[in-house]
Parts: C-alpha cells; structure tokens; sequence
C-alpha cells in the first residue's frame, strides 16, 4: 500500500520549514499562515489515515500505509515508514499538537521566520521517529530533533535558558548514544536494520557474541533519558520551564512519549525474555518517580516548573504500565502517553497564557483570577482535573488501565504492593493540582491583576479542540484504545501472555 | 612502463612550474590562482577517467595505479580545488609571493598523490618529505610571528617524525631485506611465528612506523604540533593540513598496514589495539583538550585531533579483521571523504569570516547570525557535521566507521567514541550558541568573494548529500578498500 500519504504527512512540515527559512518575504503574517497552513494539513490528512484505518481483528500487528524504498544499499538500510495501532494514535496526536503549537505560537513576534522554521523542522523528525520502522531512519530522526530544540529554548525561551537548552541537548545526546551503541549492536547481531525483522525473528537472530541483555540496556538508557526515567529526569523541569509555550506543549505533549513509545517498540518487542527479568527494576523506578515526582511537585512555587515536575510523576505510570507487561497494562501506557499529550498540552498551553497575560509566574504571587479571566479559569480547571485523573476526562480512562493492567499482571513478582503504592501518586496528584488551583484562581480577587485579558477567539479555539479531545477520550476511550490493542496484542503474544 | 598512467601527476607538476613562471610576467595575480585550479581540473578528469581499471605498477613497482591510489587522488584534488577557490580572498595578504604559495600548493598535493600510490618504502619516505616541505613553507606564509613560530615548530617536530619513520623503516628493512610492501609480507609471513616473536627489531620498526604516521595524523600522543602549526599558518593552509595531510596519513597507513603487516593475524591483531588505544586516547585528549579554546582556529585543531581518534577505531577494526573484511577500509575512506567536506566548509566560512572580523576569537562571532545568515548557517551545518549529528555527513560517517568496530566486537571503543561525540557537542556548539545567540557588535554585512562562496557552497552541499544519501559514495569507497583484498 505505497500510497505515499505517510511521506506526505512527514516531509510537509519540513517543506514548510524551507519554503519559510529561504523563499518567502519577512513579513510575519504570511510565514504564520505557511506554517499553519503546512501543519494543518499533516493532521488533516492524519485523521483521513485514522479514519481508515483497518480495525478489523485480522489487523492487529498489521502495518498499514507501508512505504519502502531501498535507501542506502551498502548497509541494508531502508527508507520503511509504516504505521500500525501503536504508532498511529501517536502520530495523530504529533499532527494534532504540531498545528496547535502553531496557534498557540501567533503572538510570538522576535525573530519570526527562524521560530517558526525551527518549530516545523521538530514536528518532522516527531513524527518521522514515530513512522520509520527503519533503525537507521529512526535514530536520524530521533536526533535531529534536538538541533531545534536548542535552538527553541536558547532563542525564544526565557530564564536560565542558555544553560537549560545546553543541558538538555547533552542528556539527550548522551542517552541517544548509548542507543547508537545499541542499535550497531543490533545490526552486527541481526545483520538487518528493520524493526520488522528484528522483531519477527526475535531473539534468534541475535548470536551468542553479546548478550542480549546488554543490548537491551543501551537501547534502554536513550529512552530512559527521554521519557525521562527517574535518575535521568533532572533536564526536564529546567527544559520545559525555560522553553516557549509552544515548546513546552511540544515536549510535553509528544517529545518525551518518544521514549515510552521506543520501549515498547524496541525493548519490549525484541528483547520479551529480557524484559521479563528486568521489568522489576523498571517498575520500581517507576514507582519512585511516580512518588518522588509527585513530592516535588507538591513544593513548587513557580507556575510552570510545577506542570513540568508533574510529568516526571505521569510519565512514572508509563513506566509502570509498560514494564507490568500485561496487555491492559500496555494498552493503558500507551492511552496515558496519548492523554497526558493532550491534557498536558493544554495546561502548557494555558500556564502561557496566565503569564502572557499577567506577567507574573510566582504561585505566591497569584490569586483570585477566577474573577478577572473566567473562561481560562474554566479552561484551566478542566485540564486540572483531567490531570489528576477525574472520571469522563481521559487522565481517568488511562490511569484506570494502568493500574487494573498492572494489578492483575502477572510477570512481576508483588506488582500488586508496587500498584498500590503506585496509586497513592494519584492522592499527591490530585492535592497539588487543587491546591494549585486554588492558589492561581480562588480567594479574593487581587487589585493588580484588574483589567488582565482573557482568552480572546484564537486561544479559544485551541482551547476547545484539546479540551473536546480530552473528553471524547474520557467518555469512549475505545476510539484510541481499539486502535492501541491492534498494536499491543501482538507485543502480548511475544510475551507469552 | 606506460607514462600515461602517470598522467595527472605531470600535469600537477607541470602546473606548478609554469605558476610559477608566470608569476614573474602577469601582473593580475588571480590569472596564477586560474592557472592553478584549470591544472587541477585536467588531472581531476584524467584521474576520474582512470577510475575502475586495472593498471600494473609503474616506476619499477614503485607506484601502484589501483582503485584505492586513485579515490585517494581524486580527494587531494578536491581538496586543493577548494582551498585555492578559498584563498582566493585570502591571499590579498601577502604582500609578495603569490605564486609560490600556489605552486607550493600543487607540490603539496603532488606529494600527497604519490604517497597514496607509493608501494615501496624509499618512495614512501620521498613522497612524505615532497609533501611535508611544501607544507612548512606554507605554514610561514604570513611572516607574522606566530606564523614564522608554527613554522619552525612544524619543521622540527616534523623532522623530528620523519627521523623516527626512517629509523622504523631502516629495522624493517633490516629485518626483511625487502622495500617492496609485497615482498615484506612475504617475506614475514614466510617466517615460522617464534621468529618473529624473537625478534624484538621487526615490532620496533612497526611501532616507530606508528609514531612517524601518527604525527602526520595528528594523534596523541604525536599531537603538540597541531595547536599552534593551526593557529599560525594561513587559514586556507589550516584547513589543507587538516583534511588533505591528515587524508594522506591514513592512505599511507591503511596501505603499509595491510599490505605488509596484514598477515599473520596475531601480528594485525597487534596493531590493531595498538590503533584501539590510541584512538581512545586521541578522541578523549583532543575532546577534553578543545573545550577551553577561545580561539576557533585552536579549538577546531583540537577538534581536528579528536576526528583523528573516530578515524583510528577504522584501522582498528581493519587490524582485528579478517583478510577479505574491509569494512574498516572503507568505512575510514568514507570518514575522510565526509570529513574533507566538512572541516574544509568550516575553515572556509572562518576565512569568510575573520577576513571581515580580523580576528579569530570565538567571542567575536557574536551576532554573526544576523551579520551573515547564510554564512552562519552554512558554518552551523558543518559543526553538526563534526559532532556527528544527522542529517549531516558526519554522522552518517561515523555511523558507518563505528560499525565496523562494532563488527569486531570492540563494544568498548564504540562506547567510548560515542561519548566523546556527546563532549564535543558541547563546544561545537558554543560557538553556534555565539554566533545565533550572541549580540551583535557591529551592523557591518560580512561580505564574500563568488569563488568562496562557490565553494562554501560546493562543501554544505557535499554535507548534505553524504549525509542523507551516501550509498554511491559508500560504493566508492569499498571499491577502493577492496584493493585490500588478496
């Protein structure tokens, strides 16, 4: 099925980029409607793809929209993109955010025509890390990505920005090496590049020259960094706190699901026995961010690092949710990945527009906008609640999974004990986010904050739309969910489950 | 014996002369720079042309004219196309002599030419000096005092390698009573295994043939020359010593290495950590070494030693495999072609650059961003390409080298190697951090010659296309390792 809709979702952006970086005049309204332009289309044509998808039962493991073309014949490497149930839900929600990022970007005035290059040239390697089904293809595009994220951060961003954008590019190359090491080991084991084959022929094709394991743990490590797993997750609060809005709804919302996405797609489905032994410390990891993430969160005073420690704590039932290797477990990381883009977006999205609008992003300092600015009030209580995991919002079909999934799993020893603790994240969850709230919007209304705007149509649009998504997903989450089993059945049968 | 064969090599030659000869009647001096890149032309074409047949040796087997001489000769080629395309601004500063330091040039790279053919340890050494002469000349060009310092350092240090490479070559001759590579490997591999093993003078004369090779490449711990030679010489001249001498380095290494000490395998297995360890040693030293510099010139010759390192894990991976392996060959003839385009892109858009700025400090890049965008861009995209990051040639070359590695189970050097990549983004991208995010000190537009940009242009493009599609080239170069193959 080479119907080229999967090039055309992956180079537009990056055509864009282009046409905005060396073609076009300098006046910023016509590079804002390119961009919006060469990103609406992606995830128009995305949807049309989800859409078609085949749904049917016969399908799960399937991969659909194949596209494969001989790239590099002395090192059997492919040009492979394919989507199957696991990859499509995320390359929707990359599409989907990427056009927003855009919206959400229209008030940014320094320096246009770079911003707005460097933003489209990201959300192509995003999606092309979700696409390729190549190992080479993969690591290009998973490693392009940094070279605008530093400069995103470093340019437009805002405090320590130099040094969070250095930091972040060092950890994520020191994890992607590792995962270089890995993915050469890979090909001098299997002799292929493909994650098809690899996966299919399972550990088999790796000889007895080096021990699986070891291989298991390089690939490992580049996606711990990302996701970021607990010992690694220090680059994330200053990168998400010191990156621009649209950025940080970039990073939250799809970047870091790169690493859940790659241990699924990697560790788990070519490394099953390996997995299995070692799921145990990846659990207790997890748990500890869950908790430790959520302890810290708890501490924060300042507007944006605290949506930003909250991911650590999020990303922790990923974590879980993959490495209790049960199927509802996986099916329930992989929705939590799709959810918390969406949900944390949002609060990205609106934490921007508080101190867009107030210049002030000091809790202490807030108070009682609920008056001055109700319908981000609103918004922003939504999106909160979604957080913490409130019924008929999406956080809540996610979680649920996760922890129904990993309670009944039975591949880790006293997972049951790891869940519970696990849920008491959700207590801590539920406790900074009110007080949160509580501290931005409630209580009596303070006379400096008179007169501050509220969201003006632009904004309510992407408002609504991530809020419409957030909802459908909490009332019928089969409409992801279905898809996601499609592709995590098969990974489930690898597993012996 | 056919002359024809030896075609490209007169022409160069002949070039030089008349440049020179030129330069005493013309007074528009850029006729000499016409002259010199039209000679580079006819034997780029007659080279090319040459290119996939079979050719005995020629000279009395002095010579080789096979697939891996040619690649080499074709890249020195390009190479000197660009620096004098890149000189042609530069050379402005000079007050006399213009012709010399073109025709030096041409010696050069004549030079470098016959040590990717030489097959004989006389020729070997002839062809080293022809090209090492020529380059401490060029180094002094600009009579400054650090300049006249880099050259006489270059001089010694590089007479001082050279004698130690005539010592190696002198107990290999002795050991062997050969000077034809051939006929040393016969000669070694005729000899039963506790010969060799008792015979301390043949593993000496290997280990001094690594020393006076290795200053050529810029390894540690045969490295102190490069900082200072960078920082002294004429930038165009920089840029042609870190590409084009450090390309014939490893030519002259893959062929001695392989031709001679090939076989047996205990003995490549020798060398080959020997090449390991210094390899490790360089990549770390020169990375570590490059973070303080706040001269770009400096800290790209750093750069340049630490390259030398991810060079290195090649003939490592050569040494430990097998005989009809060559994935090490080719992956470091790959490396050398990416990193030729790369490191020559850089010193051009510093030449751009500094001819503007007269200084070379990496404070004063501020701002270059808006100065000269696509100048920063284009410095920009190179720097990716040293750290080694996509879509960029570099990582694509260092992809394809550390695999071979990896082939040999050298886990532990491809972890090291790939670390170091992760050091050195750190001040590769300084300097992009300066130019991008850097106030601007001045308004003043950098501006730029159409040769330079020509060939600024010529270098980003290459970047590219060795970057996202490098099969043809990959082709190429195991075409040319696979002279290797007995």
């Amino acid at each position: 099925m080479g119907s080229g809709y999967l090039t055309t979702i992956l180079f537009l952006p990056v055509a864009g980029a282009v046409l905005i970086a060396f073609v076009l005049s300098d006046r910023e309204r016509v590079i804002r409607w390119t961009a919006a332009l060469f990103t609406f289309v992606p995830f128009a044509l995305s949807v049309i793809l989800f859409a078609l998808f085949n749904r049917s039962p016969e399908a799960a493991g399937l991969i659909q929209f194949e596209e494969k073309a001989l790239w590099i014949a002395p090192i059997n490497a492919h040009y492979h993109l394919g989507v199957d149930g696991l990859s499509l839900p995320m390359v929707v929600l990359t599409a989907f955010l990427g056009f927003l990022a855009v919206l959400i970007s229209w008030k940014i005035h320094l320096r246009v025509r770079e911003y707005f290059a460097w933003l489209l040239l990201l959300e192509t390697s995003i999606l092309g890390v979700f696409l390729s089904l190549d190992l080479l293809l993969f690591f290009i595009m998973w490693e392009i990505e940094v070279i605008p994220m530093y400069f995103l951060i470093n340019i437009w961003g805002a405090g320590h920005k130099e040094y969070s954008a250095i930091k972040y590019v060092l950890y994520t190359l020191f994890g992607s090496a590792f995962m270089l090491a890995g993915i050469l080991s890979l090909y001098f084991t299997t002799g292929s590049l493909s994650m098809l084959e690899i996966g299919n022929q399972g550990l088999g094709m790796v000889q007895s020259i080096m021990p699986a394991a070891a291989i298991f743990f390089l690939l490992l490590i580049g996606f711990a960094v990302k996701l970021p797993v607990f010992p690694f997750h220090t680059w994330l609060p200053d990168a998400h706190t010191d990156a621009p809005t649209a950025v940080s709804v970039m990073l939250a919302g799809v970047l870091i699901k790169m690493g859940g996405y790659g241990m699924i797609r990697l560790c788990v489905t070519m490394f099953p026995p390996i997995a299995q032994q070692f799921a145990v410390i990846l659990v207790v990891l997890a748990i500890i961010g869950v908790l430790y993430g959520a302890a810290v969160t708890m501490r924060q005073n300042d507007f944006k690092r605290l949506i930003a420690y909250s991911s650590i704590s999020h990303m922790g039932y990923v974590l879980l949710g993959i490495f209790a290797l049960g199927k509802v477990s996986l099916v329930g990381a992989s929705l939590q990945m799709f959810s918390h883009g969406v949900v944390t977006g949002l609060l990205f999205a609106m934490v921007g527009l508080i101190m867009h609008n107030t210049h002030e992003r000091d809790l202490r300092k807030l108070g009682g906008l609920a008056r001055q600015v109700p319908i981000i009030t609103v918004v922003f209580s939504i999106a909160g609640l979604a957080s913490l995991g409130l019924p008929s919002t999406s956080g809540f079909a996610a979680e649920f999974l996760v922890f129904v999934g990993s309670f009944s799993s039975t591949t880790v020893p006293w997972i049951q004990g790891y869940t519970i603790l696990g849920v008491l994240g959700v207590v801590v969850t539920a406790g900074y986010i009110l007080w949160m709230l509580q501290r931005v919007f409630y209580g009596p209304p303070l006379e400096q904050y008179n007169g501050t705007a509220d969201a003006d149509t632009l904004e309510k649009v992407y408002m609504f739309a991530l809020i419409a998504v957030i909802m459908l997903v909490g009332i019928y989450p089969a409409i992801i969910t279905d898809v996601f089993k499609l592709g995590i059945s098969p990974i489930v049968g690898l597993l012996g489950g | 014996m056919n002359l024809a064969l030896f075609i490209p090599e007169i022409a160069l030659a002949a070039t030089a002369v008349i440049v020179i000869l030129l330069d005493l009647f013309v007074e528009q001096k850029r006729w000499l720079a016409q002259v010199s890149i039209s000679g580079l032309v006819i034997a780029g074409v007659v080279t090319i042309a040459m290119w996939g047949g079979s050719y005995p040796a020629i000279f009395n087997n002095m010579l080789a004219v096979d697939n891996f001489a040619l690649f080499f000769k074709v890249l020195f080629l390009g190479v000197a196309f660009l620096v004098i395309l890149s000189s042609t601004d530069y050379v402005g500063k000079f007050s006399r002599f213009q012709g010399e330091y073109y025709a030096l040039v041409l010696l050069a790279t004549l030079g470098m030419m016959l040590m990717a053919a030489a097959t004989n340890l006389i020729a070997i050494y002839i062809a080293l000096e022809l090209a090492s002469i020529s380059l401490y000349a060029l180094v002094g060009f600009l009579k400054d005092k650090k300049s006249s310092e880099a050259s006489l350092k270059y001089l010694l240090l590089g007479a001082v390698a050279s004698a130690v490479l005539l010592y190696g070559m002198a107990l290999i001759f002795g050991f062997t009573g050969k000077t034809q590579l051939g006929e040393i490997a016969q000669v070694i591999q005729a000899l039963p295994p506790m010969t060799l093993l008792a015979s301390p003078g043949l593993l000496l004369g290997i280990v001094l043939l690594v020393a006076g090779f290795g200053f050529k490449i810029a390894a540690v711990p045969f490295h102190m020359w490069v900082p200072d030679v960078y920082e002294g010489a004429p930038t165009p001249i920089t840029a042609y010593l870190s590409v084009a001498s450090k390309a014939a380095g490893f030519a002259i290494i893959l062929r001695v290495f392989f031709s001679a000490f090939g076989l047996p395998d205990w003995l490549s297995l020798n060398w080959g950590y020997i090449f390991a360890a210094l390899a490790a040693i360089s990549m770390t030293i020169g990375n570590i070494l490059a973070i303080p510099q706040a001269n770009i010139k400096r800290m790209l010759g750093y750069s340049s030693i630490a390259q030398a390192g991810y060079l290195m894990v090649g003939l490592a991976a050569m040494g430990l495999a097998s005989a009809d392996n060559i994935l090490g060959q080719s992956g470091v003839l790959f490396f050398l072609a990416s990193y030729a385009f790369t490191n020559i892109g850089a010193f051009i858009a510093i030449i751009a650059i500094s001819n503007k700025l007269d200084s070379n400090l990496i404070d004063d890049y501020s701002g270059m961003g808006k100065r000269a965008p696509l100048l920063a861009l284009a410095l920009t995209l190179c720097l990716i390409s040293l750290v080694g990051m996509p879509p960029a040639a570099g990582f694509m070359a260092k992809f394809y080298i550390f695999n071979a590695a990896m082939q040999q189970g050298m886990i532990w050097l491809v972890i090291i190697a790939v670390i170091n990549s992760v050091i050195s983004a750190y001040y590769y991208l300084r300097v992009v951090r300066v130019m991008w995010l850097g106030e601007t000190a001045s308004v003043g537009k950098v501006s730029s010659s159409g040769a330079l940009r020509l060939a600024l242009f010529l270098c980003c493009l290459g970047v590219l296309l060795l970057g996202i599609i490098p099969g043809s080239v990959m082709k190429l170069a195991q075409l040319a390792a696979s002279m290797f193959i007995y």
